[in-house]
């Protein structure tokens, strides 16, 4: 029995009787047991697994109604919270954090009969792009266990790429989803602000950050996109899905597409590797019958600028609430007054953490708000105003989703700002509510390199048809873990 | 010269649930910590799902107060870390950067002075901390979530107030108008909170914090005058502070806090999507919420001829009010006016005695008709209320055990009348030359039958009986 397989070959095999749940997810087990202590992908893996994967079993053999997901293995970020099992957003602030409840996504996928396996590294808070953050140390590159896997949802990328689970899902604020996906080669959805219920997801920057799907292919992203996709009355961002079916019709093509190439994100400071396999992947649409033109977006120069003091401003009144008071871990307030407490307790928040909270607080702060918070949404305005008119004239934009190979863990970790730079690529999907995916497209030295498309606000359909299209132009090799 | 200006806090207690969360909005009857959810305790993935008849009562509110009403309203974020906060933020409405609050630029008048509103905001009340004596000398502090998240209106006048006299006024007039207009008990323990800022001619504005009644207000106006002039007269500035209402030395004391100081750090709440008030919502609201006490007034006034203080009095407490469009025809509105504000007033007036009332607006029409109808005297019908808040009997079972029906028999009366005669022989004489004293036999009659006399059918006897001496 072979883990690689996409999830239609998983039902179809499953029906076939070639393996039960319990069988696929028992073999699961077994290869994160074999992996993990090179990847570590996950902070805890579920110990009911296999007695939810018999009872799953029992379902079909009972030809009980059975959800659509037929006891398949699914990761969730730790930062997305699941009743019962520990969701510790990879902090010391929520190390032994059980949340009482399932966010609407997991208990959308439970109710489709997926199984929960583990909970996916990441960095602490969501705050990072290379999973080197979190608390409970850093997960590694499947392709090469020396590089950083991307982030935040490193551990998710890692886990789909290295055959931990089918699919996983992350959550992207600043390219949290597709950052990882680029880097280990896994395709990665950040879904059009709204339309996934952040209900459960831990807030890091609530108007800006989506819950994705990560998976190996457009496809299975496709199809979890179809369970977890919709309004929610616990959240009142959400809107309504008017696409019934993601996966109907995904392999229709582009032929008579127009795609922009963003010319800002092609050029100076991009890696020649990555370079040539964005010249790649235009020239593979342009054979498939798509017409490239090039379009500027000048606006997105500041974006990084604009996302850090948004993100953070956010940052800084949601992560206010962990002192360490009503949850948290064990540390008795004997002997302190309430500040000396919450300062005591909240000088266990990571380096990065602490540095977003304190910039936050700082561009919030009275005389300073016109000056940071307000002009960063005069940008984010721009941005979505620059958007708006680019999609008059194509369908889609193209862009490299990372604008340099995997690195070495370790290697930028005392410069911050070049980690945020990483970014420069991502973030205006974000700053707009935009969708945008990465496609696992070439391979350099061994290392991944991902192409992302955008669309336009709910155009997640046409944006995972096209990327189907180029993904099934690829032949990627296997991951040699 | 004085200037006060008010921030009233008053939370929407006729709500069902909370304002983010489905929560009870009456949190007072629940064990400490049992009224709570993932949504108000502010757990982390939670979201808050905003409360759409909150913003309508607020809205109602809004418009009684002749505010201006924004095409969309938005909340805020109010950064700072209390252990009543369950998540280090409250979610409130805040006009700095343009109105985006429920209602703004409002006013209403207290007696012949203009009162401006400076606006109305909806937000969340926080939880409650519970002390083992007083705040300072505690040497614990427990802290109950259950009120945590209650919807609530912020009120600031303009400082529009000379003296504590018109505060007073004003907040009675406002407490009446919010029951009235059914969004809030302002009598509930903790529901109707004010806060004062007051400044005398030339010096600083003091704010004045913690009062629990919003009558101890008054006081703490007052006591704060005294203090800031007798430390003006000695040349002492009157330094910009913060002060709390020590409520069982009747002063107030300087909070130590470093509140003035603190930079709350608003930004706009992303995780409510701004709310667009349709035209067609204040519409309906215009159409369908209680009617004003104002309006009230000058119709039990001009419709039925009610007297003017008599009708204040019924049209501003929405109890009283209620039982009198329950109970009143056009012919006998005046008489309920009368047995409500004269007989029943002092025995309906708390909230105990009105849960406990066994009077229902029937018996009203009854003793009303009965009076009209010469059934029984005004002051039987006293002894009949008296009686029906005694026992709820209907009101015909109470006249005939307590007998009393008026004395209609001629032949009954002449006996008293004769008696009365004989014994007032002084009053008698002095009847025949002034017609203006009968009046004083007609009462003594009425002792005589215990107030049964029919009062005309016994001033007619008496006439007749002096013109024919």
């Amino acid at each position: 029995m072979t883990l690689a397989i996409s999830i239609s070959q998983y039902i179809q095999k499953l029906r076939d009787g070639e393996f039960s749940s319990e069988e696929f997810i028992a073999k699961t087990l077994e290869r994160i047991n074999k992996v993990e202590k090179n990847l570590h992908a996950f902070i805890s893996i579920n110990e009911n697994a296999i007695e939810q994967a018999k009872q799953i079993d029992k379902k079909i053999k009972a030809k009980e109604k059975i959800g659509s997901c037929f006891g398949m293995p699914i990761s969730i970020k730790d930062n997305i919270c699941t009743k019962g099992m520990k969701t510790t957003c990879a902090s010391k602030m929520l190390e032994d954090f059980v949340a009482p409840y399932d966010a609407t996504v997991v208990s959308k996928l439970k109710s489709e009969d997926a199984i929960i396996i583990g909970k996916a590294n990441l960095d602490e808070f969501a705050m990072g792009s290379t999973t080197e953050y979190s608390y409970f140390g850093p997960s590694r590159n499947p392709w090469n266990t020396d590089y950083v896997p991307g982030g935040s949802s490193g551990g998710s990328g890692v886990s789909v790429s290295a055959l931990e689970c089918i699919a996983s899902l992350g959550s992207d604020t600043g390219g949290s989803v597709r950052s990882p996906a680029s880097f280990c080669s896994v395709v990665g959805l950040k879904p059009t602000y709204g339309l996934i219920s952040r209900y459960g997801l831990i807030s890091f920057a609530n108007s800006i950050e989506q819950i994705g799907p990560l998976a190996r292919t457009v496809e299975d992203v496709a199809f979890i996109l179809n369970i977890i996709a919709g309004r929610d009355s616990h959240d009142n961002t959400t809107i309504e899905n008017r696409t019934p079916d993601y996966t109907k019709d995904i392999d229709i093509g582009v032929s008579g597409k127009k795609i922009g190439i963003i010319s800002e994100m092609v050029g100076e400071g991009v890696d020649k590797d990555v370079q040539s396999a964005t010249k790649h992947a235009i020239s593979t649409f342009e054979k498939l019958g798509a017409e490239c033109i090039p379009i500027s977006l000048d606006s997105a120069q500041h974006s990084v600028a604009a996302y850090y003091t948004l993100a953070s401003a956010e940052a800084s009144s949601n992560l206010a609430r962990f002192d360490n008071l009503r949850y948290g871990f064990d540390f008795s307030v004997e002997g302190y007054e309430y500040n000396s407490y919450i300062s005591k307790v909240r000088s266990n928040l990571g380096p990065e953490v602490t540095r977003r909270m304190l910039l936050g607080t700082f561009v919030l702060s009275a005389g300073y708000y016109g000056k940071y918070y307000q002009k960063a949404q005069k940008v984010r305005s721009l941005i979505k105003s620059q958007l708006v008119e680019s999609f008059k004239k194509v369908d889609l934009l193209l862009a490299p989703t990372m604008p340099i190979l995997p690195f070495k863990i370790g290697e930028k970790i005392d410069d911050p700002l070049k980690i945020y730079l990483l970014d420069i690529n991502t973030i205006i999907a974000n700053l707009s509510g935009i969708p945008a995916i990465s496609v696992p497209f070439a391979m350099a030295d061994g290392l991944p390199i991902g192409i992302q498309l955008f669309a336009n606000s709910l155009q997640e359909k046409q944006l995972l048809q096209s990327a189907h299209a180029l993904q099934k132009t690829t032949k990627l090799p296997e991951v040699p873990i | 010269m004085t200037k006060i200006g008010l921030e009233i806090h008053c939370q929407l207690t006729k709500l069902e649930s909370k304002l983010f969360c489905s929560c009870k909005a009456d949190y007072r009857s629940f064990e400490p910590n049992s009224n709570i959810c993932p949504v108000c305790m502010g757990l982390p993935g939670s979201l808050p799902i905003l409360n759409k008849k909150a913003v309508e009562k607020a809205a109602m509110l809004s418009i009684a107060l002749g505010c201006k009403i924004p095409p969309k309203i938005g909340f805020f974020r109010k950064n700072y870390f209390y252990p009543d906060l369950p998540k280090n933020f409250q979610i409130t409405q805040y006009n700095a950067y343009g109105p985006t609050s429920i209602g703004y630029d409002g006013m209403i008048m207290i007696e012949d002075k203009e009162i401006k509103i400076r606006r109305i905001q909806l937000e969340e009340d926080p939880g409650r901390l519970v002390y083992s004596g007083s705040s300072e000398k505690t040497q614990i502090t427990l802290v109950d979530y259950n009120r945590a998240g209650t919807p609530l209106v912020e009120i600031v006048t303009e400082p529009d107030f000379e003296n504590p006299k018109q505060v007073r006024i004003f907040l009675n007039i406002l407490a009446d108008l919010v029951e009235n207009l059914g969004v809030a008990d302002p009598y509930l323990e903790g529901a109707f909170r004010v806060d004062g800022n007051i400044s005398i001619e030339k010096g600083n504005r003091v704010e004045i914090k913690n009062v629990g009644s919003f009558r101890d207000i008054e006081k703490a106006l007052h006591f704060e005058i005294t203090r800031q002039q007798s430390l003006a007269e000695r040349g002492i500035p009157i330094p910009a502070e913060t002060r709390h209402w020590d409520e069982a030395r009747k002063i107030t004391v300087s909070s130590r806090s470093k509140e003035e100081e603190q930079d709350y750090r608003y930004f706009p709440e992303e995780d409510i999507p701004r709310i667009i008030i349709e035209k067609s919502l204040l519409d309906n609201l215009k159409k369908t919420m209680p009617e004003s006490i104002m309006s009230k007034k000058e119709r039990y006034i001009n419709k039925y001829g009610i007297p003017t203080q008599v009708a204040e009095i019924l049209s501003s407490d929405k109890f009283y009010s209620d039982l009198f469009e329950q109970s009143h025809t056009e012919k006998n509105a005046k008489e309920i006016a009368n047995l409500i504000t004269t007989d029943l007033k002092g025995f309906a007036d708390t909230k105990e005695q009105r849960e406990q009332l066994k009077l229902t607006p029937k018996h009203l029409a009854d003793l009303a008709d009965a009076v009209l109808n010469n059934k029984i005297t005004r002051a039987s019908g006293k002894t009949a209320l008296q009686e029906i808040l005694k026992t709820g009997k209907p009101v015909s079972e109470i006249i005939s055990s307590l007998d009393l029906g008026n004395v209609d028999d001629e032949s009954s009366l002449v006996k008293a009348i004769d008696e009365v005669f004989i014994e007032e022989q002084k009053a008698v004489s002095e009847a025949k030359q002034n017609p203006d004293t009968i009046n004083y036999l007609v009462g003594k009659v009425m002792r005589k039958t215990k107030g049964k006399a029919n009062p005309s059918l016994t001033l007619d006897m008496i006439r007749k009986k002096l013109d024919s001496q």
